[in-house]
């Protein structure tokens, strides 16, 4: 046990740690908000929606079917030239955020359409009856009644982000993926494969218990 | 005094040999203060005429007037400040806010205009809706018939100048449906709220002071009934 935990450099895995942290929250928050407007946009754009619009909801529903269809490991590659422009670097946390944004907030539009599609329409009409004006249907009764959903999606996202960073490592994010790779892959070592793979398993179980929680909490139906 | 006016009303769905004549010439005066059924089989044009009167159906001709104000002739954004400041409903399917509690549905369309809620008023009202208990309750775990009495007060709390009721009973059992009528009938008598209401069910018609029946898009009798 001992001569298996010597082989690994706790520095290096504290820093990767914090890089693979850093990477998820980071780009979950961004692509939460840009997904979530886009999702809002999309679904009152639709054609029964509360502002109906066929040219801005085609549009945006095929720009998030492209993004949504580009396995990330290639749009990590399509994107270098976009990332080197914009960060400065391809490299390390910086060189990695551009792609995990612009593959998961797409996905988190389409979550967002899809919780509030959910919601019962019978809700919608009468709130409409009832004198609500659009913009307080969407704030007042559509984001509450799709909260749950909203939250549980995120949950979702946030765990398919840690192991979108741990892709990113291949090409020198950073992080627990890059070390995983580095070390344990092109190396051999082992023991800092296992320690890595241990360390993202604790952080998914541990987003997964906070997204639980809060569901649970917010949840009244 | 009348306080709901419909001229003339006509509405037609669909187009050429699809078309329908939900409503064919109805004209119709709603007294202040009372509470009128309006009843017929599905497809009677019942409910249609509803939509039209509470605004929410744009006829294809005719006039609905509420204190005056001609529904039809105004732009959207009042037609929505009116409805929330003037109009209650109840709906069939209740179509209440799940995430939110009981007096939180209830005050919601309060707030919606910004208005202060008037506490006392919606205590009252929640008494006398046997919601009292109820009251930091979540949809989830009411009744039919208790959720039906929360939109009932979700209705009165505005204070509107009238209440529409969509078939009100039309999701209950008979006992509940009972219950539910006759708060309804409480509470309008004692706020003298006017209601007008839609339904297939005679027995639930039956507490209005006035029975409309409609058939094939046209009133075809309209009684007056003594009720207490």
């Amino acid at each position: 046990m001992s001569e298996f935990l010597s082989q690994i450099d706790w520095d290096a895995m504290y820093v990767a740690i914090q890089e693979t942290l850093l990477m998820t929250v980071v780009s979950l928050v961004i692509a939460v908000i840009l997904g979530f407007v886009l999702g809002i946009i999309l679904y009152i754009t639709k054609e029964d929606g509360l502002y109906p619009h066929k040219v801005i909801h085609r549009i945006l529903d095929f720009i998030i079917n492209l993004f949504r269809a580009i396995p990330f490991i290639i749009l990590i590659f399509l994107l270098l030239q976009f990332t080197i422009k914009i960060m400065g670097t391809m490299l390390g946390v910086k060189g990695a955020l551009p792609a995990l944004i612009l593959s998961s907030a797409p996905f988190y539009a389409r979550m967002c359409m899809i919780a509030l599609s959910e919601i019962d329409k019978g809700t919608i009409e009468a709130s409409k009856a009832m004198g609500a004006s659009s913009w307080q249907i969407i704030t007042k009764v559509l984001i509450p009644e799709a909260k749950p959903a909203l939250i549980s999606s995120m949950t979702v996202m946030a765990i398919s982000l840690v192991g979108y960073t741990a892709m990113a490592g291949c090409i020198g994010s950073g992080g627990l993926g890059n070390l995983a790779y580095m070390y344990g892959y092109a190396r051999q070592n082992m023991p800092v494969m296992y320690t890595a793979t241990f360390f993202v398993l604790v952080i998914v179980f541990i987003i997964q218990i906070i997204g639980d929680l809060i569901v649970k909490r917010i949840d009244k139906r | 005094m009348i306080i709901l006016e419909g001229k003339n009303l006509r509405k037609t769905y669909g187009y050429a040999e699809n078309k329908v004549d939900a409503i064919k010439n109805i004209s119709i005066e709603i007294e202040e203060g009372s509470f009128v059924a309006v009843v017929g089989t599905s497809g009677s044009g019942k409910s249609t005429l509803l939509h039209v009167l509470a605004g929410l159906v744009k006829p294809n001709a005719g006039k609905v007037y509420l204190q005056g104000e001609s529904l039809y002739d105004m732009n959207d954004d009042r037609l929505t400040r009116l409805r929330r400041r003037k109009m209650g409903f109840v709906f069939q399917f209740f179509n209440l806010i799940t995430t939110h509690n009981v007096i939180e549905n209830i005050v919601l369309l309060i707030h919606l205009d910004n208005r202060q809620v008037d506490e006392e008023y919606v205590d009252e009202i929640i008494d006398l809706l046997k919601l009292k208990e109820k009251k930091y309750a979540f949809i989830h775990e009411l009744s039919g018939g208790q959720q039906q009495r929360v939109a009932i007060a979700r209705a009165l709390a505005s204070k509107p100048a009238i209440i529409f009721a969509d078939e009100p009973t039309g999701n209950l059992d008979a006992k509940s449906s009972q219950e539910v009528i006759q708060l309804l009938k409480i509470a309008q008598r004692k706020y003298h709220e006017t209601v007008i209401m839609v339904t297939h069910d005679e027995m639930i018609a039956n507490v209005a002071d006035r029975i409309l029946r409609i058939e094939d898009g046209q009133i075809i009798q309209d009684t007056a009934q003594k009720n207490e």
